[in-house]
């Protein structure tokens, strides 16, 4: 299962005949370990990496740091629930530290984002302040480097 | 009075290799996919590579003692038993050398005399023959075969065996069949070499990347063979080391004193920061080995898959980080084959003749490059198999 796990993390466009190939399984057992990982919400689903800069528009991101003043019997839950149903949220995670939640956004310009925060982030009863960071260069996503350079061998052919 | 260079007559006689000739053809073209390659892509591990910062920052930059230094033989004599069952006494049966190709280098120089015989298994790594030529003695050519699993048979030996063999170069996991010989198959090696005077060399340098169910059985673990045979093995496959030129031979007492002999005077002692970082591997690499096996033998299973596919035949190798499929059904000769592989689809593989004749009509594709160059590679060269078929 876990080997399954991650030649799919590594590239989620593997068939299962080749991942089968790779492993030295059958496919039918290796398409059962995959149904049994999503069934099990394991496997969450399969996305794309993009590189924005090669795309006509190019999305503004920013992590927003929120300090967060938790509800007593439900801790910082219920706050995560409200700010995670916003359409523009693209992360959220609790951190350990100075903040919170960090919590990551994508809008189509600057003012989009910053509305966002002050209108629909920064409203909401438990969040005590929030500092907004903005992305000015994606280098890497998921492993995956996003810009053009190719690393190139550094073996030189002896024999 | 004009300077007259007059070369070694033996190093004259020694015909450049093929891979040389094909490497011309391959810089020419930039976009070149290269499984030709004949060493590890993964970076040695941070913790070992980490063990040589901290002996260059302690400032261990001087010579090693002649032999190596004693912590490292200690770890190899304890990493032989562990792994093969092989006893060696760090003090008198091991000696660290400049990569296992010293170590190969210094069993020829202090074993051979002009006209001794040396027998060669082949297809196999293409330093063995021309070496045995450098050492004033005569190679002689045992061809293993696909329909046998490129294994040596005893009959094969039995039948080149002379008053005037001294040495057999037994490669196994093999460069470039990636065939194996298992305890049985050196069982009945052994029967044969028992009633002779002959020592072996066993080339065992790939002996941590081997795929089938049991893990390598050395020669010298055989009964009767450790008084007669020389394990040639290093870093440099099993823990991504190849820059560090770090590797060693174990053997009897006589033969490792013998073979220090040399090496003091050649060499004087294998690379001190090295040694350090060799005694950092054997302690805590175990788990290296089995994470760059693992990946190794996923890239195996998928190209065997691919060339079989391609209607190729193609024996299932069992070790190293090579295949070595039968070109012969495409009607091209091995270099043929290659050189137009790499100038209509820019994949560049070894043609299977420069690892003997007898690996004519087979190609090496090396598997030490990431899947995704593996995949393109094979995509690449199912085109260039399909359009050839096409053409006749």
């Amino acid at each position: 299962m876990e080997e399954v796990l991650k030649l799919l993390m590594q590239n989620a466009r593997l068939t299962h005949s080749e991942i089968a190939v790779l492993l030295g399984k059958e496919e039918r057992e290796v398409a059962k370990i995959v149904e049994k990982l999503e069934e099990d919400g394991v496997i969450k689903g399969y996305q794309a990496i993009i590189n924005y800069e090669k795309l006509p528009h190019i999305p503004v991101f920013a992590l927003i740091e929120c300090k967060v003043m938790p509800k007593a019997e439900y801790g910082f839950q219920e706050i995560a629930d409200r700010v995670m149903a916003l359409d523009e949220v693209e992360s959220v995670y609790l951190m350990a530290g100075n903040y919170d939640l960090a919590v990551f956004v994508k809008g189509n310009t600057m003012q989009e984002v910053a509305n966002f925060v002050a209108k629909r982030l920064s409203t909401l009863e438990s969040i005590l302040s929030t500092s907004t960071r903005f992305v000015l260069q994606r280098y890497k996503q998921n492993g995956i480097i996003l810009g053009e350079k190719e690393i190139s061998d550094p073996r030189n052919m002896v024999l | 009075m004009e300077p007259k260079v007059i070369f070694n007559h033996h190093l004259k006689n020694v015909k450049p290799s093929v891979v040389g000739k094909f490497l011309e053809i391959a810089n020419e073209y930039k976009e070149i996919i290269s499984l030709s390659v004949g060493e590890p892509d993964f970076q040695t591990p941070w913790h070992i590579r980490q063990a040589g910062i901290e002996a260059l920052e302690q400032g261990k930059t001087f010579y090693s003692p002649v032999r190596g230094l004693l912590a490292l033989r200690q770890e190899i004599s304890e990493y032989m038993a562990k792994r093969f069952n092989t006893l060696y006494q760090p003090k008198t049966e091991i000696l660290a050398t400049v990569g296992s190709s010293e170590a190969i280098e210094m069993a020829y120089r202090t074993l051979l005399n002009p006209g001794d015989e040396v027998l060669i298994v082949q297809p196999s790594y293409l330093v063995y023959e021309p070496m045995v030529y450098m050492a004033g003695a005569i190679p002689v050519i045992i061809e293993t075969f696909e329909k046998d699993g490129f294994r040596l048979k005893p009959e094969q030996l039995k039948e080149k065996i002379t008053s005037k063999s001294r040495l057999l170069i037994l490669p196994y996991p093999c460069n470039p069949t990636g065939a194996i010989m298992e305890k049985e198959d050196l069982e009945s090696i052994a029967e044969v070499i028992r009633e002779t005077d002959m020592l072996v060399l066993s080339d065992e340098i790939y002996a941590e990347l081997n795929y089938s169910d049991i893990s390598h059985v050395s020669i010298a673990s055989i009964e009767g063979m450790r008084e007669r045979t020389i394990v040639t093995s290093g870093f440099s496959k099993a823990f991504a080391m190849t820059g560090w030129r770090i590797g060693y031979a174990c053997a009897p007492e006589e033969i490792i004193s013998a073979m220090t002999k040399y090496h003091q005077y050649a060499i004087m002692c294998a690379p001190t920061i090295s040694q350090f970082a060799g005694i950092e591997a054997l302690k805590n690499g175990a788990g290296d080995i089995v994470a760059m096996r693992n990946e190794y033998n996923m890239r195996r299973r998928y190209i065997v898959d691919r060339l079989l596919k391609m209607g190729l035949s193609c024996y299932e190798p069992k070790g190293a980080f090579y295949v070595f499929p039968n070109i012969s059904s495409t009607g091209l000769n091995s270099e043929d084959f290659c050189e137009k592989l790499l100038k209509q689809k820019q994949v560049a593989v070894i043609p299977g003749n420069a690892f003997g004749e007898c690996g004519e009509g087979f190609v090496r594709i090396s598997y030490s490059f990431s899947l995704k160059h593996i995949i393109e590679a094979m995509n690449r060269m199912e085109e260039f198999i399909q359009e050839l078929s096409r053409e006749n």
